[in-house]
């Protein structure tokens, strides 16, 4: 990684100066090109690893000879020699050789299942060798370690961590924090020991690994492990150096001056190889990125400008989602340096920071809330604008002070691992609002200075600046509307606004940028957004303007801002033809209906599937044919499911204590009374639920945004749950409710959703970032301690009081049904583009080709 | 009586025009698919009243939808549709996708004569000219 940076800015230095750049020669041990070590572990999200490698070098301006070892250097004949025997020479050498992990020398610690956490090559090889297996021990509980067991876990394997220290991250954290950290970490199901040493592997028969064996206080302990991982540290990869003869550190690293120059002036060395000028080996990305610099600097200009004298090791880091972050003088080492801390022990947050006796912020340490890292590290060796005990309150509590970056000074670091300052960055985002109208972002910010593309732990930081310049990164939902979802859900209801002309014409940026050219019509973001939440307001509107009558989803106005399947309630499909789900209440179902379903289906030549949401799909409905469909089953009894909307889709649930051995309450009841209550509710995406009878849980409420689960007196409500791409565990929220209780309690839950969230936010990212967490929602819908229970309640209580089927409400209306003509002059006539050819029995699409 | 500006091109004779609907049928922002010589049109009216017709066919799917698609306006006061498939937005003017310049719809011409919506041959390459004409002139600002 170092030498990438360190060849791009030689490169770059030559491009500056306008000389011919100086002809380079990379050898890489690696069978690949270079890549991002830093973010080795997120190979497990995709397991792609062209999406690590750091941008290629100019074409042409640097030869790269990989795989190739270097084996020697001959200082004298100033050539080095590959391990295959190519001889180069040159004029200049550059070590950048990094660390090599370190392994505990215990007894069978090279026997099959023994891994070390350090390149591409590991990680596909720890992935694949995982492969069916059951159990992991990762072997050091740092930064690394924690990382590795992150990654053990991803694959599915029980997870355990041994460190031989009294707690985890031992060179980050204090007693405190570990404690929080490790509080977290257990919670999610890996097993922490520490204070255990390692004493030695043990193999089955085969001579494969399959324990270890640790030593806590006196006891020994075995953990079972189908794959060990060593993660216990590194150590500088100094052996080329050794063996030239050049100086090295008696633990270690190349010994370099404040230019990185070796002991001879000719070689440089930089990275986790070398010893830096300040006695200190570092083992992060961003002092290598300055040594590279320092060197190039020399190297190319013979400049002394960019000395590397030491740097800051502050981290802030993602272990298995949990924040941690340690800056500055984190242990409050410096003399008569003073601590001020912050735990929450429920919510496992511990923040601490150290001061001088003169008031100025010397470092500290941040666990579980990191949110305001960037700004604090910024802050090192300043006097902080509030009293430390204000900084270190969460955000939301009573007392708090949040600076976030725009207060600090310009000449402060954001950006330490490409040391840029507050006011470069500040300088770039007016630069790039100049030359366009279109948003700033955080990656342009990054193509211009650099800032947030090394660890990224700047990257919130940056948005704020940029958010805080108004260039952009703005809530605001589109080119339309400044406002967020949630402002416009505020606006709407409290003027009492029915359409989206007269929300443009009062609210819309046009409308509040005097003297620009009058946009009259918004997009296809703002004009869904805005026809859901006049339809989830629709019947509080109507109460309101004392008509009573609320709003169908295709009445004029608010007919044209219905997305592709509310367009025409129906579910569009990839050739253009529909498919209509009718509603099945908690999916019990007679078989008079289920006969009908069939007829339907046989009639219209209709494809049937059952969906996941306990309900039956009907697919390759033409538009035209839809009311026609609708007819037949709105006479037998059914009604819109709404699989078309952001909106409520189903309550799933288990037979329950009706038919279940198990069952402890009836779930099936539950399942349609909650169905029945918040159909057709709209809301800013769709909703799912699901109730079980018991804790064993046979209807996966808890995947869902409302899970119910049946205990021995009530009911266990979850909410924020989901499956799909990010699955989610749904939190919570209260135990053993009644059904008053639980269905006052969804009431209110479900109109806070729709009243705060983001355009397509689920409820599962919502209740994520929900400021203050749980304990805040809590409080709001249990407690209402913010006094907007009966508030939240009236809007579902108007909408049940104004629900009406929407596909009898098209069949009703002339009007509307005329909007289902294929072609508006010819509306009989089918679409020659909606075809079909047999598959197992039924019909599937024939394809029309389009480009994608 | 309200007419549309008409391209002078000389093959343009009323022949080519096709009655298609009345103009009150159209829904403000909502648009209809119509049958012109056998090619699927999407024809718009806007919320200020001006019709666009532009192919029903979304180059992105295959599929015949475009008419489905949300209208819209963006900031310099292009009119827009966005196809409900993919979402690929497109100028209604001429047609061009906005994010892919190489992609199409046909554009036609269109117009209302005594309450009733006519929908004229295509008119593509003609709007092509309208589009480096407004290229031009928005890069000269
Ligand atoms: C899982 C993981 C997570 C990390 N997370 C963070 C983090 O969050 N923040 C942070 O700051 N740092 C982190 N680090 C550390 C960071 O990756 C290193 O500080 C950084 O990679 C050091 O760069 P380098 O160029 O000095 O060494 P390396 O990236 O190791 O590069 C050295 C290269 O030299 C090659 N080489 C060695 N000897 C020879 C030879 N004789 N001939 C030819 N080639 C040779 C090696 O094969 C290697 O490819 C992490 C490291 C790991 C493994
Ligand atoms: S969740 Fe409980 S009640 Fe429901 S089916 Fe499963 S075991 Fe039976």
């Amino acid at each position: 990684m170092v030498a990438h940076r360190f060849v791009s800015s030689l490169l770059e230095h030559a491009q500056d100066d306008g000389r011919p750049a100086p002809a380079v020669t990379v050898f890489g041990a690696e069978d690949r090109p270079a890549y991002d070590r830093v973010r080795l572990s997120s190979w497990f999200d995709d397991r792609d690893p062209a999406g690590l490698h750091l941008d290629p070098y100019p074409d042409g301006a640097v030869e790269v000879v990989a795989p190739a070892t270097v084996a020697s250097v001959d200082r004298e004949a100033q050539t080095v020699t590959t391990a295959d025997g190519a001889v180069r020479s040159y004029d200049t050498l550059v070590l950048a050789t990094g660390s090599r992990p370190f392994v505990p020398p215990v007894e069978q610690h090279q026997a099959p299942g023994c891994f070390v956490y350090r390149t591409l090559d590991d990680v596909e090889a720890i992935a694949a060798y995982a492969d069916g297996r059951a159990t992991g021990v990762v072997v050091g509980g740092g930064l690394l370690g924690l990382e590795a067991a992150k990654a053990l876990t991803s694959l599915g394997l029980q997870t355990s961590v041994v460190e031989f220290a009294p707690r985890l991250m031992p060179l980050q954290v204090d007693d405190g924090g570990a404690a929080a950290l490790q509080a977290r970490i257990a919670e999610l199901g890996v097993n922490l020991l520490t204070g255990t040493r390692l004493d030695r592997v043990l193999v089955d028969d085969a001579g494969v690994a399959c324990a270890v064996q640790a030593i806590r206080g006196e006891e020994a302990v075995t953990v079972e492990a189908d794959i060990v991982v060593f993660a216990a540290g590194v150590r500088p990869e100094d052996s080329l150096a050794r063996a030239a003869g050049l100086d090295v550190g008696e633990r270690g690293g190349i010994v370099v001056d404040k230019l990185c120059r070796t002991s001879d002036e000719r070689i440089y060395a930089i990275g986790e190889c070398a010893l830096a000028a300040d006695g200190r080996v570092y083992g992060l990305v961003a002092p290598g990125y300055q040594m590279a610099e320092a060197a190039a600097a020399h190297i190319a200009a013979e400049s002394e400008g960019r000395a590397f004298t030491g740097a800051d090791t502050s981290t802030k880091l993602k272990l298995l989602g949990v924040e941690v972050a340690s800056f500055g003088d984190a242990f409050g080492a410096a003399e008569g340096s003073m601590a001020a801390t912050y735990s929450d022990s429920r919510r496992r947050v511990y923040r601490k920071l150290t001061i001088a006796p003169d008031g100025r912020l010397l470092g500290g340490i941040l666990v579980g809330d990191a949110e305001d890292y960037g700004t604090l590290r910024a802050l090192v060796g300043e006097q902080p604008p509030a009293a430390p005990e204000q900084l270190l309150l969460p955000a939301g509590a009573a007392g708090a002070v949040s600076i976030g970056p725009a207060g600090l000074p310009d000449a402060a670091v954001l950006c330490s691992c490409h040391n840029v300052t507050k006011g470069a960055i500040c300088t770039a985002i007016h630069d790039l609002a100049e030359k366009s109208d279109a948003e700033v972002t955080p990656k342009q910010v990054g193509l211009c200075t650099k800032a947030g593309t090394g660890c990224g732990s700047c990257v919130t930081s940056i948005k704020s600046l940029i958010k805080s310049s108004g260039s952009g990164g703005s809530s605001g939902l589109c080119e339309h509307f400044t406002q967020s979802r949630s402002e416009l859900y505020t606006i709407i209801r409290r003027d009492r606004i029915t359409t989206f002309a007269e929300l443009l014409a009062k609210h819309g940026a046009a409308a509040q940028a005097q003297g620009q050219r009058a946009v009259n019509d918004g997009c296809d973001i703002c004009k869904p957004a805005v026809g859901s939440i006049l339809a989830s307001l629709g019947g509080l509107l109507a109460e309101a303007a004392g008509t009573g009558r609320k709003p169908h989803v295709l009445d004029g106005g608010q007919a044209a801002l219905q997305d592709t399947n509310d367009h025409v309630l129906a579910n569009l499909q990839r050739n253009g033809s529909y498919s209509v789900v009718p509603r099945i209440p908690g999916g019990e179902i007679t078989p008079d209906k289920l006969i009908v379903i069939g007829e339907v289906a046989r009639d219209f030549g209709l494809y049937t599937k059952i969906t996941g949401g306990q309900r039956i799909d009907l697919f390759g409905a033409q538009m035209a044919d839809l009311p026609k469909i609708w007819r037949r089953l709105v006479d037998a009894g059914f009604e819109s499911g709404h699989a078309y909307g952001k909106a409520l889709r189903t309550v799933k649930s288990c037979v329950g204590s009706t038919w279940c051995r198990y069952g402890v309450q009836d779930s099936v009841k539950m399942a349609i009374d909650l169905e029945l209550r918040y159909r057709g509710l709209r809301a800013p995406h769709k909703i799912k639920m699901a109730v079980s009878g018991c804790a064993r849980e046979c209807a996966e409420a808890q995947s869902k945004d409302v899970g119910v689960i049946a205990t021995e007196r009530g009911w266990n409500l979850y909410v924020g749950g989901n499956g799909g791409a990010r699955p989610r565990h749904a939190d919570l929220l209260a135990t053993d409710l009644d059904d008053d209780a639980l269905i006052r309690t969804i009431d209110r839950f479900l109109a806070l959703y729709i009243a705060e969230a983001d355009r397509l936010e689920r409820t599962a990212t919502w209740v994520e970032r929900y400021e203050g967490g749980l304990d805040r929602l809590r409080s709001v819908l249990i407690d209402d301690a913010e006094d907007r229970g009966a508030d939240l309640e009236a809007l579902i209580a108007a909408h049940i009081d104004a629900y009406t089927d929407e596909w009898r409400a098209v069949l009703d209306d002339p009007v509307k049904l005329a909007r289902f003509a294929t072609f508006v002059n010819a509306p009989d006539a089918p679409d020659p583009t909606v075809a079909f050819v047999p598959e197992r029995g039924q019909i599937k699409p024939l394809l029309t080709l389009g480009r994608r | 009586m309200e007419t549309l500006d008409m391209p002078e091109t000389s093959e343009i004779t009323e022949a080519l025009w096709t009655p298609v609907c009345k103009y009150t049928e159209l829904e403000p922002g909502r648009g209809v698919a119509a049958l012109v010589g056998g090619a699927p049109v999407a024809l718009f009216r806007l919320g200020d009243g001006s019709l666009h017709a532009v192919g029903n066919l979304d180059p992105f799917s295959g599929a015949s939808v475009i008419s489905r698609g949300i209208t819209g306006m963006r900031a310099d006061g292009t009119a827009t549709v966005a196809s409900p498939m993919y979402k690929d937005v497109f100028d209604l003017a001429t047609g061009v996708a906005l994010d892919a310049p190489e992609v199409r719809l046909p554009v036609y011409a269109v117009r209302r004569h005594r309450g009733t919506v006519w929908v004229g041959p295509d008119v593509t390459s003609v709007s092509d000219k309208d589009a480096e004409l407004l290229t031009m002139a928005t890069s000269a600002v």
